[in-house]
């Protein structure tokens, strides 16, 4: 499940990146957007699995460890900002670096808010 | 064909990431996300290295094991969510350190990769 999940997962970033194709000295933007949503994703599927609903038990496996965990990547990031450490263009390796950290901890924690008030039975509050 | 190869590569990336990260796991206790970071140290090497080949690899290889492989055995979204999940738990230190250790690590261990193979090609 996990390895039919991770080439799945791949194949979408394949193909998104086919769709942005990056120009050296630019901005990234397919593997931000393929990151940044990715989190997003994971974010909704864990409060899903852990906190909504008792899932089925592959569908972690398949959907977060193999097409989540194949459709974002951490080796392009890093190959990226280090392509961008070159004269004239390292504010943008910083930027590019910072950007989607803060971009893809912000998607984590909106996507697992999103999926609390979705999915999950608020607790009732007592009112005096 | 390359999507063969994009799909023949995260076929075998995903699986060994899931593997690694159990076993390293199951070896280390505490709140760091050892696993996730040995992944991804191991993959930005990896990929780092094929940079550093260049034009010198064939396109098949680099689509094989760059973009299928790499990308496959790394991972943004379990990163990602592995520190929200430390902030949430107040581990305020351990988050800070799993993000600078992972970006850090990550653009050494490609930098490395890039200037060894680069220098013997």
């Amino acid at each position: 499940m996990v390895a039919l999940g991770g080439g799945l997962g791949a194949l979408a970033r394949y193909g998104l990146a086919q769709l942005l194709p990056t120009t050296p000295g630019h901005f990234p933007l397919a593997t931000f957007l393929i990151n940044v949503t990715g989190c997003f994703l994971i974010g909704v599927l864990m409060v899903a699995v852990t906190e909504a609903w008792t899932a089925h038990r592959l569908v972690r496996p398949f959907l977060g460890v193999g097409i989540l965990g194949g459709y974002t990547t951490f080796s392009t990031y890093v190959v990226e900002i280090h392509g961008l450490l070159r004269p004239g263009t390292v504010g943008l390796a910083f930027g590019y670096l910072a950007g989607t950290l803060v971009a893809a901890l912000v998607a984590v924690v909106a996507g697992m808010a999103l999926a609390r008030r979705a999915f999950v039975r608020p607790e009732r509050t007592v009112e005096s | 064909m390359t999507v063969l190869l994009v799909f023949v590569g995260a076929v075998v990336g995903a699986p060994l990431r899931y593997l690694t990260d159990r076993f390293v796991q199951a070896h280390h206790h505490g709140g760091f996300p050892w696993g996730t970071f040995t992944v991804n140290l191991v993959g930005s090497l990896v990929l780092g290295s094929l940079a550093g080949a260049g034009s010198t690899l064939p396109g098949t290889v680099s689509i094989l094991v760059g973009t299928g492989f790499c990308g496959a055995l790394t991972t943004y979204s379990t990163f990602g969510y592995e520190t929200v999940r430390l902030l949430e738990r107040r581990a305020y230190g351990l988050a800070v350190a799993n993000v600078v250790l992972s970006v850090a690590a990550g653009v050494g261990a490609a930098a490395l990769g890039y200037a060894v193979v680069g220098s013997l090609v």
